[in-house]
């Protein structure tokens, strides 16, 4: 009776507790609402199968405790109850997997004209890179990184030069156009993780993943990094505003080029060895 | 009715293999210390696996802690932290759930169940037990060297693993893969041994299909590990090659704090994919072990047969089949080509069937039973319980869309505690509850038993339940503080002081489960051989605990599955398997 009870109780509080708590997942501020949409058509379909399995335990629990003088029954197999069961199953478990996996052929199917940008990461802080007026990235590679060139642009690569390169600063986005997000790590793997987004991807070491979404929100959203990087992991944070396209072009204007960055740098070199001689 | 019900008219096969020699004891050192006797090699296995698992939960204690009161622990600093979470996963997944599963449970029951007089090599058994420890010892050692234990996380991702930003690098993820590789060397002498023991020195009329469920989910879990553990076993080793002799396996260019280090070319997803083609079977080898005990339990204190015995073995065998084709849902958001992700999420997807399947027979077996709510009983049920809801929130991280926002979230953690920590361990105590009698000839105390239930149980939900929420909100796993953000709400930490506390009153309850561990064995009642009126083989041996060789001269004969409980017209409501047939039982 009491463990009946328990489970009956289990069951309630569970469903109180989804529905009235305070906790529940950020609003969003990407496309990908469908994301959300095929996680409640899953919580759907799993809420009704905990509550109806977890509610039958407690029938069973009361029902057929053990009473003296009673013996159980006598039943090895009932072959029509198990293939009906496990058909029941099979459609609840495509009626998930079909959403899941048209929503994942968005996810992997990126749009013509979505702008390419670069995040790159590195023990425990994010850069940026945004194609400057030729709309194209151009090639980096690890070996090319130093305290002048923390991205590892290539330096004799002439696409690179008008790349704007944001260093130890917020990603700004403009609202509503799609972007395609190249990520690089110079170091370890970690992973782009904006809550608001829903969309999140690893920066691997050693090729380039991508991913792409469109901010359909405007406001500063939280980087925070989701693959375990090292005794930093927790605290590799920064900011993506998204604004609309006047306030984006405005922060894009002063931001620095790679040609700009370079030239400041042998410009610095260039001092230093007056100094010295 | 089923043919794997009465099989009296089977002719009786001449035993498999000639009774076994075994070494016989000369000294109390090759009796209780260097055993070749199954089921001393058991106990040791277990208390080991015991012993190290409370390691494990004090770390979880500590862990706990610093989430609930961030800046209040001024001995936890960050790299403590990660040492914590580091050292408490690889503990409970590796050398307590698998240990105590194959090693504790496989050793006890195995020959016992399947009418054996014990393993086949019982050598090499007896090894398998000591290189365990050796394993388990490299692994503590890990804390008395300079720098501590690895920090790397329980998954080890290179390259962190094993550079400097990550703790433990010096010493302290050498010795963690040492101590890997040691383990799968001893669990491969012991694994061969469960497997061969299975198919070869089964007693006479113990066809397959008459082997009661615990054999078949262990049996199982056995021979999948025996294929997915070489796979950590090469990844370990190239691993440390890359620490200790520079070689670049999973190491690509890689520049940090501003040096180039001497790595290039090599690929650090590879290590993802060696780790979770063993790391997605090594659920299942924790979790088919708990399914056949969990069957056995319902099916003995129900005093009814386990509903579809042949689904639940096709289940079992299904379901290990599958599990070597779903690593990749570990990966979705790991940069792979993102095509695979329809493959792994169709094949996560259809595990979900048969997993299904066995949650169905479980509770259909209780539908007209005769339900006796013993401790074992209440553990079973809470098992279903706990792993309904795991399995459930499975079927959100195994759909790649879905998993996409929740993956890297507190959502991960409490759904694969719920599936794989308590679940496996709720089934794990039910086990010692049932057996602790044959292993000692005492019952442990039934109060304690209760309050050790409901405590954990219902603590456990407590700690897990709305810890889905937190990784719903966005929290992400693995943060040794979460600092300022302006998604989370402040109620979140308020949350997480209530699972502290939860998580701090289910961690001192097992230690009244110790106490009566100790306690029953000197003043527990008297319990007889076959306390819980049960079928299987274990519960007819001449002497309780069984003597080595466990039958006294002649092994058992079998000539009935396991199931046949509340037979009608049968004089008792169990029928042991070894019991011969009348004219009128057919």
């Amino acid at each position: 009776m009491a463990t009946a009870l328990m489970l009956i109780l289990i069951v309630a509080g569970s469903v109180l507790f989804h529905f009235l708590s305070p906790w529940w997942w950020t609003p969003i501020a990407s496309n990908w609402g469908n994301i959300d949409d095929t996680m409640i058509i899953t919580f759907w379909i799993t809420g009704i199968v905990f509550i109806a399995i977890v509610l039958f335990m407690a029938y069973c629990v009361f029902r057929f405790r053990h009473r003296p003088g009673i013996r159980a029954a006598y039943e090895p197999e009932n072959k029509k109850l198990e293939a009906a069961l496990a058909i029941v199953t099979a459609v609840g478990v495509a009626a998930m997997l079909a959403p899941g996996l048209l929503v994942w052929k968005r996810f992997v199917t990126v749009p013509k004209d979505a702008t390419e940008i670069e995040i790159v990461g590195q023990q425990w802080q994010w850069s940026f890179r945004i194609p400057g007026r030729n709309g194209q990235l151009g090639t980096s590679d690890a070996r090319f990184v130093s305290s002048d060139n923390p991205l590892g642009l290539n330096p004799a690569d002439p696409v690179n030069q008008d790349d704007f390169v944001i260093v130890g600063d917020d990603l700004h986005l403009p609202i509503g156009k799609p972007v395609k997000v190249l990520l690089r790590s110079i170091d370890v793997v970690h992973d782009f993780y904006v809550p608001e987004f829903r969309a999140k991807m690893d920066l691997m070491p050693g090729f380039v993943s991508f991913f792409w979404f469109t901010p359909t929100r405007t406001g500063t959203f939280d980087i925070l990094c989701g693959a375990f990087c090292g005794v930093g992991h927790f605290e590799m944070r920064g900011s993506v505003v998204v604004e609309d396209e006047k306030s984006y072009q405005a922060w894009l204007g002063k931001q620095k080029t790679f040609a700009q960055l370079s030239a400041e740098a042998k410009r610095a070199e260039a001092s230093k060895v007056e100094i010295k001689y | 009715m089923v043919d794997v019900t009465f099989g009296a008219g089977y002719p009786l096969p001449p035993p498999e293999v000639e009774d076994v020699e075994l070494y016989h004891a000369k000294s109390w050192l090759t009796k209780y210390v260097f055993s070749q006797d199954a089921k001393v090699i058991a106990i040791q296995y277990s208390m080991t696996a015991m012993s190290i698992g409370f390691v494990a939960l004090v770390l979880s204690w500590l862990m706990r802690l610093q989430l609930a009161f961030p800046d209040s622990f001024s001995f936890i600093a960050p790299s403590d932290y990660y040492q914590f979470i580091t050292m408490h996963g690889m503990i409970m997944v590796i050398y307590v759930l698998t240990a105590m599963f194959l090693g504790g449970f496989g050793n006890y029951l195995i020959p016992l169940m399947v009418g054996a007089r014990d393993m086949v090599f019982p050598y090499a058994n007896m090894l398998s037990y000591w290189v365990y420890l050796l394993a388990v010892l490299v692994l503590v050692a890990s804390y008395f060297v300079p720098g501590g234990p690895t920090g790397a996380g329980w998954t080890l991702y290179p390259p962190q693993a094993i550079l400097s930003g990550t703790p433990g690098q010096d010493w302290g993820i050498i010795l963690m893969l040492v101590s890997l590789i040691l383990f799968i060397a001893g669990f491969t002498m012991g694994g061969l041994n469960y497997v061969v023991t299975v198919l070869q020195a089964r007693a006479r009329g113990m066809t397959l299909m008459r082997l009661p469920l615990t054999v078949w989910g262990i049996f199982t879990a056995t021979v999948m590990a025996l294929l997915a553990f070489p796979a950590l076993f090469v990844a370990c080793v190239m691993m440390l090659f890359d620490r200790t002799f520079g070689t670049s396996f999973f190491m690509p260019a890689i520049i940090q704090g501003g040096e180039h280090l001497k790595t290039a070319g090599g690929s650090p997803i590879l290590w993802q994919h060696l780790f979770w083609f063993f790391g997605h079977p090594e659920v299942y080898i924790v979790a088919l072990p708990a399914f056949g005990i969990v069957s056995d339990l319902i099916s003995t204190h129900a005093r009814k047969n386990i509903f579809g015995y042949r689904m639940m073995v096709w289940a079992i065998v299904a379901i290990g089949a599958l599990s070597f084709v779903v690593w990749g849902h570990h990966m979705y958001i790991s940069g792979m080509n993102p095509s695979f992700g329809f493959f792994f999420a169709t094949t996560t997807l259809i595990i979900a069937v048969p997993t299904a399947i066995k949650v169905y027979n479980w509770v259909l077996t209780l539908w007209r039973g005769d339900i006796h709510l013993t401790v074992p009983m209440l553990f079973a049920l809470g098992f279903i319980v706990t792993f309904i809801i795991g399995g459930l929130t499975g079927l959100f991280l195994g759909n790649v869309s879905v998993d996409v926002p929740l993956s890297a979230t507190m959502f991960v953690v409490a759904h694969f505690h719920m599936v794989m920590g308590v679940a496996p361990i709720l089934v794990i105590f039910g086990g010692i509850y049932q057996w602790y009698p044959k292993v000692t000839g005492r019952m442990l105390n039934e109060t304690l038993g209760m309050v050790h239930f409901w405590v954990t149980f219902l603590g456990t939900y407590a700690i897990f339940f709305p810890m889905h929420y937190l990784g719903l909100i966005g929290v992400p796993r693995r943060y040794y503080e979460m600092g300022a953000t302006n998604f989370i709400p402040p109620s979140a930490a308020t949350l997480n002081i209530f699972i502290t506390v939860a998580a701090l009153v289910v961690g001192a309850v097992q230690f009244l489960f110790l106490f009566n561990l100790i306690w029953s064995l000197f003043k527990g009642k008297d319990a007889g051989g076959n306390p819980w009126r049960a079928n299987t083989l274990e519960w007819q041996t001449p002497q309780t605990p069984p003597a080595h060789g466990n039958w006294g001269k002649e092994l058992p004969v079998v000539y009935r599955w396991a199931y046949d409980y509340s037979v009608p017209g049968a004089e008792q409501d169990f029928i042991p398997q070894n019991q011969p047939p009348t004219a009128k039982a057919v």
